[in-house]
Parts: structure tokens; C-alpha cells; sequence
């Protein structure tokens, strides 16, 4: 690829998703482009670009989507899943008793797991059967990774990385090689394709925000403007949870680091108080 | 230093799964069999035992059952490593007192997420 070409991918991919892609990633980048050119039956990357250049729109979806990381797991950074399950939810489902009403978002899903895994943790406190109204919105930049969330269906792989055996028994069915989630949990959780870039005008009074390992793709301003909208919607006694390599140091004021809860913040010293105790 | 018993009829992942643990701070010792498996414990319970499901003599799931009735029995995490992957085979190991569960084939990664699960790692 050329520097030019190179250039121009770059800040396509940034103007579009935010992303910032280095040429120290070019040989990734290439391979992962490999994909959409056979998809899209392009010879070389020099022909791709030449096309992106002349504007079309499903092409440059495609690659965009195909430049984004969708690694995830399962319970993916164990301590902060825990530090939700026995420090911010009880706090929430407290503060939230009158209303019975619970709104979790998880912001870049990939595959679903990470939304998975939350419905996991809700399912086993029965709120719905204690008649709590549990809106768990996942989105993610890629349709494709949307349509595999709603499809539920993961490898033999994939369901041994965080997943303790008793949950996939209690959660998943066998399919050939390969474990389904339940319908239950499965209907727990509503999938949206959804650009982080864009106005977050439906995610309206969020209890809580997974927003992991997905700031550390953009720079610098994308990541202070994602935090603040993220703010924005969030409860005043709500909670953020970042990716492990993540923090809001030098980017947002907004948010107050959670003693005792890795990678967790509220929006006020109080609050961070009192999920901390 | 923690130790590990793997328990597998294949010299290979035998050999295999004791790299993976070594590297991860495990001190391991090997067994091809329930029976093999059984005198290695009364000798010197482990922490932690890597467990086949099918293996000539004494079986995993015999072994295992044999194992928590042994003074100490109930002190070793029990992760079975198998290929026995159906849902079936899961729920009666954990009946007998399995801790967690691989389903062959494996990869260091599951094997560490696996012992994170049980405190291990």
C-alpha cells in the first residue's frame, strides 16, 4: 500500500469510527482488508483504495468495520465483573427499588459477551421474576458482530475463556461443536449497530456503561468526547466501567474512580464513597 | 510452589499440559491412569489434578469418585480435561466433585482461564 493510500484509509477510518490506525499495523491492516477484497472482488489493496476514493458507501462501511478489533471473552477482566456484581449492583438495585427499573449499556459488545455475561450476573439475582423492568442495550460499530451477539452461537473456544463450567451448563445448549445462550438471556439483551461517534441521544438515563477495551483505538479528543457523552447519560449514581488498560486520567473530570472496584468510576466523590464501602 | 497431578492416558498430553502448567509456576508430577493416579495422591495429595475422563484400569470419573473419599480427598481442585464434551458427561462430573471442566482440545489460554476460575491463577 502507499503512503498515500495509507493516509487516505487512515483518515477515513478515523473521520468514520474514531479509529486511529498506525503504519506499525500495516501488515494487520492489510490482512484484515484481505477479507473485504474478497468479498468485494478487488486484485489488490492499490484497487480497494481507488474505489474507497471514488465514495462507495457499502465498501467503506465494509472496511471500516472490518479495521475494528472484536476480540472479547466471557467475563473478560475478571476482578472488574466482580467488583459489579458485589459493589455496584447491589447499590443500584438499593437505590433503584421503588422504581424496579435497570438500564445497562454495553457499549462496543463485539461478539456479545461482555452483554452476555452482565445478563448472566442479573439472571442469577432474579430481578425479572421480582417484577424489575431490565433494559440491557449492547451495540457495536459492526453488523456483522451485531448478527452474531443476536445469534447467540459461540465456539468451543470462545466458551472456556471466562465462562465457569457450571454457567455454560446453566446458560448454553449444545449445538455439534458449538454452545447456543438460552432464550432467556438471549431476550434479556437488545442488539444495535450504533457508531460511538454518533449522538447518544436514545441512551438516556444509563444506570451503568461497559465501555471496555474501545477508547484505546481513538485519540485522544474521540476519547474525551465518548467519556463526556457517556457522562451525559449516565444517572448521577451510576457507574462506568472501563477495559483494563483504560482510565479517564487527563481525558474527562466527569468521573471519580471507584476504590476497591477496578476499572470503575461514578460520576462524584459521594458516590464513588459509597460504592467503594 | 504450586503442584499439579496430570492425569491422562497419552504420554503427549501428558507432556503437553505439564509444559503449560510448568510455565505457569506449577510444580507437576503425571499419572497414566486412575490407579497410578490414586497411589500418587496417597503419597503426596496435590493442589491440583488435570483429569482424563477415559483412560484404561481406572477411569476419571471412578478415580475421582474414589479420590473425595480418601482421607484429604476433598482438598484437591479437580479440573477434568477430556473429550467427553456433552452436557451429560459435565453434569456427572460435577455430581462426583469435579471443580471445572475442559473440553479437549485445549489451549494454554483455557487452561489459565480454567484456573482462574478455581482460584489457581
Amino acid at each position: 500500500m502507499t503512503p498515500d493510500d495509507f493516509s487516505f484509509l487512515a483518515q477515513m477510518v478515523r473521520r468514520r469510527a474514531g479509529l486511529v490506525l498506525t503504519e506499525k499495523k500495516l501488515h494487520l491492516i492489510e490482512s484484515r482488508l484481505s477479507t473485504v477484497m474478497r468479498r468485494f472482488g478487488f486484485r489488490s489493496t492499490d484497487a480497494l483504495v481507488k474505489e474507497l476514493r471514488h465514495g462507495r458507501e457499502t465498501l467503506a462501511r465494509a472496511v471500516t468495520e472490518v479495521l475494528t478489533t472484536n476480540e472479547s471473552s466471557f467475563f473478560r477482566d475478571r476482578a472488574a465483573f466482580e467488583a459489579f456484581r458485589e459493589r455496584v449492583l447491589p447499590r443500584l438495585i438499593e437505590a433503584r427499588a421503588e422504581t424496579k427499573r435497570l438500564r445497562i449499556w454495553s457499549a462496543a459488545c463485539a461478539a456479545g459477551q461482555e452483554a452476555y455475561s452482565i445478563a448472566m450476573l442479573l439472571d442469577d439475582l432474579k430481578l425479572q421474576a421480582q417484577g424489575w423492568s431490565i433494559d440491557l442495550i449492547a451495540t457495536d460499530l459492526s453488523a456483522e458482530m451485531i448478527a452474531r451477539s443476536e445469534e447467540g452461537l459461540y465456539s468451543h473456544f470462545e466458551v472456556q475463556r471466562g465462562l465457569a463450567i457450571r454457567r455454560l451448563v446453566a446458560h448454553f445448549s449444545q449445538e455439534g461443536g458449538s454452545w447456543r445462550i438460552h432464550e432467556n438471556l438471549r431476550r434479556m439483551v437488545s442488539f444495535h449497530q450504533f457508531n460511538l461517534l454518533d449522538s447518544y441521544g436514545w441512551l438516556d438515563d444509563l444506570d451503568a456503561v461497559f465501555c471496555r477495551n474501545v477508547l484505546i483505538y481513538f485519540d485522544q479528543k474521540t476519547k474525551a468526547s465518548v467519556l463526556d457523552k457517556i457522562a451525559e447519560m449516565l444517572t448521577p449514581d451510576g457507574a462506568l466501567v472501563l477495559g483494563n488498560s483504560e482510565a479517564v486520567t487527563g481525558l474527562s473530570t466527569a468521573f471519580v474512580p471507584v476504590d476497591r472496584a477496578p476499572n470503575t468510576y461514578a460520576k462524584t466523590k459521594t458516590i464513588a464513597q459509597r460504592l467503594a464501602s | 510452589m504450586k503442584n499439579c497431578l496430570v492425569v491422562d492416558d497419552s504420554r503427549v498430553i501428558r507432556k503437553v499440559a505439564c509444559r503449560i502448567l510448568q510455565d505457569l509456576k506449577f510444580d507437576t508430577a503425571e499419572a497414566e491412569d486412575g490407579i497410578a493416579a490414586l497411589q500418587s495422591c496417597r503419597q503426596r495429595m496435590p493442589q491440583l489434578i488435570l483429569l482424563d475422563w477415559n483412560m484404561p484400569n481406572m477411569n476419571g470419573i471412578e478415580f475421582l469418585k474414589t479420590l473425595r473419599k480418601e482421607r484429604n480427598g476433598q482438598q484437591p481442585v479437580v479440573v477434568f480435561c477430556t473429550t467427553e464434551n456433552d452436557v451429560s458427561h459435565i453434569t456427572e462430573a460435577l455430581s462426583a466433585g469435579a471443580n471445572e471442566y475442559i473440553m479437549k482440545p485445549f489451549d494454554r489460554e483455557i487452561i489459565e482461564a480454567k484456573l482462574a476460575e478455581v482460584g489457581l491463577m
